[in-house]
């Protein structure tokens, strides 16, 4: 590294958050007012946002347009999907995975929501806890977002009123009661105004908590990966076969938990044989250690047998192994699970065949009512299914590793992805 | 593989061989010319006439040709609002065409690369990454890029407020008289349709600065972009990258 610019740049850390909320709740709103404020709208945006505004005649700059994306794309019949947006404050960048929050688009959330750091749910402080809130904050839960930050809005509409916020918070907290989230916060905003986004509201001073820009800068994503439980899916094995390099065999992939260091005892799976990290390297520098979710090359001191879709882990610290596996199934597709059918699975590294042995149950994820003995999964339904596979998975439960937890399923006859599914 | 629209800035050329060469790699060229010779595509004609549509024939063909199951590429998806949807490993049917409507939804770390022969991928290693994470890599790596992304003077005419360099491929208006200036690229595509921006940032630092200072989009130069709100997205579903 020969330049301080780079040097601070490439440290930053990246936070990547969805955003949720009934239409009209304030989303595109809330999106546009976070860039604005911290500067992050180019010339051209702003032009062309400007020229939109007129163009429907609302006076002022409507700063939903800058993301509404989404609604300026069903009226011109452009495609609805999951859309990243990308900016940077002096302290993180940012990833916002902006999703339309639609019943039928419960896909595109749960897409959204399975790399992110945080969630921001907006309630409207007029109309309180909606259908909508509760399912997003269920997929939150379930697809394992750390840190879920619920924004009231419209707090100029409710006259800064320090009760409606104080009765919203306590439904929202009996609520989420039942919910897997670490860790969850609550603040009272107007994106329109501007109210405690990225400036502190001198209209709330009943209000002591941080803006949700501060929290976005400053909230604690470090212990959000795996950093206790080693496990290294194996993506690739490196075999120059060159003069040079005659006998090095290196095994590429990406760390998906815990930390591994030069001389570590490892154990391989399946194969359950044991050996010793001799050097690991990132890129073309030898290093002492790696973690996730690093990308790294390692060799072993004994020359075993290992190819793509094995696992390297410590050896008094192994996931569990089995061909039998519950998840919870979130279906894409408008052809239903076929309970008995048979798809193809994509697990880490691992590709295998399973088939669906059982629906457990189905989950209403507006009322998080389980319905027992209803067998039909649809597009956008949730359910709990029994999977058995052709092989052994090595996993942990979601909750506990996002990476090693995860599993999607494959059409064989069309290759769609038809459902993404999290262990339990 | 390099899909050449015969009007590429020289120094894109130069840069290429340089790298195949370097390499010791196989270099496969798909030819617009080649595309309009054998009447596949129709040049267009006109002041905006471009050959950034007709590659889109040429891509395919080659493509096709060269049985080819995935073509990787840089695209990310903050440059452009049909980018900022796409997937990091997107599927194309056996004509090419991207289906926005229909694609596979990507979870995690999973990526679906099942296809049917006759089928391919795109691949974007680099989706999630912004302009300013590029600089800031290449600079870090050391990582040689052609040489006018950096300033430089040359001759250049206005045209609807972008700045194009002048060269055999574009017909100038009797009103728009070639003058020297000292411009680099923010980004490069074919001649007709990349314009220069006004810089002194020569550079990886002055780079970095100026983007970090700089009040337009990337793309904001790309008049092929421009040519409707849907213009990237329409290209895309024909199978442009
Ligand atoms: N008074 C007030 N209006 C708001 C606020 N936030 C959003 N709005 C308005 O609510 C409407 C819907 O907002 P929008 O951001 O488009 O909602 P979305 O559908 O969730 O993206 C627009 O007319 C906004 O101007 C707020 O904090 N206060």
């Amino acid at each position: 590294m020969k330049d301080n610019s780079t040097h601070g740049y490439l440290d930053m850390d990246l936070l990547r958050f969805t955003t949720a909320g009934s239409v009209d709740d304030g989303k595109s709103t809330l999106i546009g007012r976070l860039l604005y404020d911290s500067k992050a709208i180019f010339d051209d945006q702003m032009e062309a946002m400007e020229k939109a505004s007129s163009k429907r005649g609302t006076g002022e700059v409507d700063l939903s347009l800058l993301t509404d994306g989404l609604r300026a794309e069903r009226e011109q019949g452009i495609t609805i999907d999951v859309a990243y947006r990308y900016f940077a404050t002096p302290k993180r960048k940012f990833i916002i995975a902006d999703t339309p929050g639609h019943i039928q688009y419960t896909r595109n959330m749960v897409t959204g929501a399975s790399t992110a750091n945080l969630a921001i749910i907006l309630v409207d402080a007029r109309k309180g806890i909606l259908e909508q809130t509760c399912r997003h904050s269920f997929i939150a839960s379930l697809l394992g977002i750390p840190h879920v930050v619920f924004c009231i809005n419209k707090m100029d509409l409710v006259d800064y009123d320090e009760a409606v916020f104080t009765r919203i918070q306590k439904e929202l907290e009996d609520f989420s009661s039942k919910l897997e989230v670490r860790d969850i916060r609550y603040i009272p905003i107007s994106a329109l105004k501007g109210d405690n986004v990225v400036d502190r509201s001198d209209r709330m001073s009943w209000y002591q908590g941080p803006t949700l820009m501060y929290l976005l800068e400053n909230i604690h994503i470090a212990g959000d990966l795996n950093h206790i439980d080693r496990r290294f899916p194996v993506q690739y094995v490196v075999r120059p076969m060159t003069e040079e390099h005659h006998d090095f065999r290196g095994f590429a992939g990406r760390v998906q938990g815990g930390i591994f260091r030069k001389g570590d005892a490892v154990q391989v799976l399946p194969s359950g044989f044991q050996s010793t990290i001799k050097t690991i390297s990132l890129g073309e520098r030898e290093v002492e250690e790696a973690f996730a979710p690093q990308s790294v090359v390692m060799t072993l001191v004994d020359e075993i047998d290992i190819s793509r879709g094995d696992m390297i882990v410590s050896p008094n610290n192994a996931p569990e192994s089995s061909q039998d596996v519950d998840v919870m199934l979130c279906w894409f597709n408008e052809r239903p699970l076929q309970p008995g059918g048979k798809y193809a699975l994509k697990h880490t590294s691992r590709d295998c065949r399973v088939m669906v042995k059982e629906v457990k149950y189905k989950m209403d994820i507006s009322t998080l009512h389980k319905a027992e003995g209803d067998q039909t999964i649809r597009m956008n339904d949730i359910g709990r299914v029994h999977l058995r596979t052709t092989v052994p998975l090595h996993f942990d439960k979601y909750q506990r590793n996002r990476y090693t937890g995860s599993i999607i399923l494959i059409d064989e006859g069309t290759n769609e992805t038809v459902a993404a599914g999290m262990i339990v | 593989m390099h899909v050449d629209t015969g009007h590429n800035f020289e120094e894109t050329m130069t840069f290429r061989d340089n790298l195949v060469k370097e390499h010791g790699a196989k270099l496969i060229v798909g030819s617009v010319q080649e595309s309009i010779d054998q009447g596949k595509v129709q040049e267009e004609t006109g002041f905006y006439a471009s050959r950034n549509k007709l590659q889109t024939v040429t891509l395919l063909d080659t493509i096709e040709k060269h049985k080819i199951d995935c073509a990787i590429g840089g695209g990310r998806r903050d440059e452009e609002k049909a980018r900022a949807k796409e997937r990091v490993f997107s599927h194309r049917d056996e004509f090419g065409q991207w289906d926005p409507k229909n694609q596979r939804p990507e979870l995690w770390n999973l990526y679906n690369g099942k296809k049917r022969p006759g089928e391919h991928f795109r691949a974007f290693p680099i989706s999630n990454w912004t302009e300013m994470d590029v600089w800031q890599y290449i600079l870090l790596e050391n990582i040689p890029i052609p040489s006018i992304y950096f300033s430089h003077v040359r001759e250049v005419f206005d045209r609807d407020g972008v700045i194009y360099a002048n060269s055999s491929f574009m017909r100038l208006k009797p009103e728009e008289k070639p003058r020297q200036m000292r411009v680099r690229f923010r980004t490069i595509g074919d001649m007709s349709c990349t314009g220069a921006v006004d810089s002194p940032a020569s550079t990886l630092e002055e780079i970095i600065e100026e983007v970090a200072s700089s009040r337009v989009t990337e793309r904001g130069t790309r008049m092929d972009d421009k040519r409707s709100e849907a213009a990237m997205e329409d290209r895309k579903k024909e199978g442009y990258f």
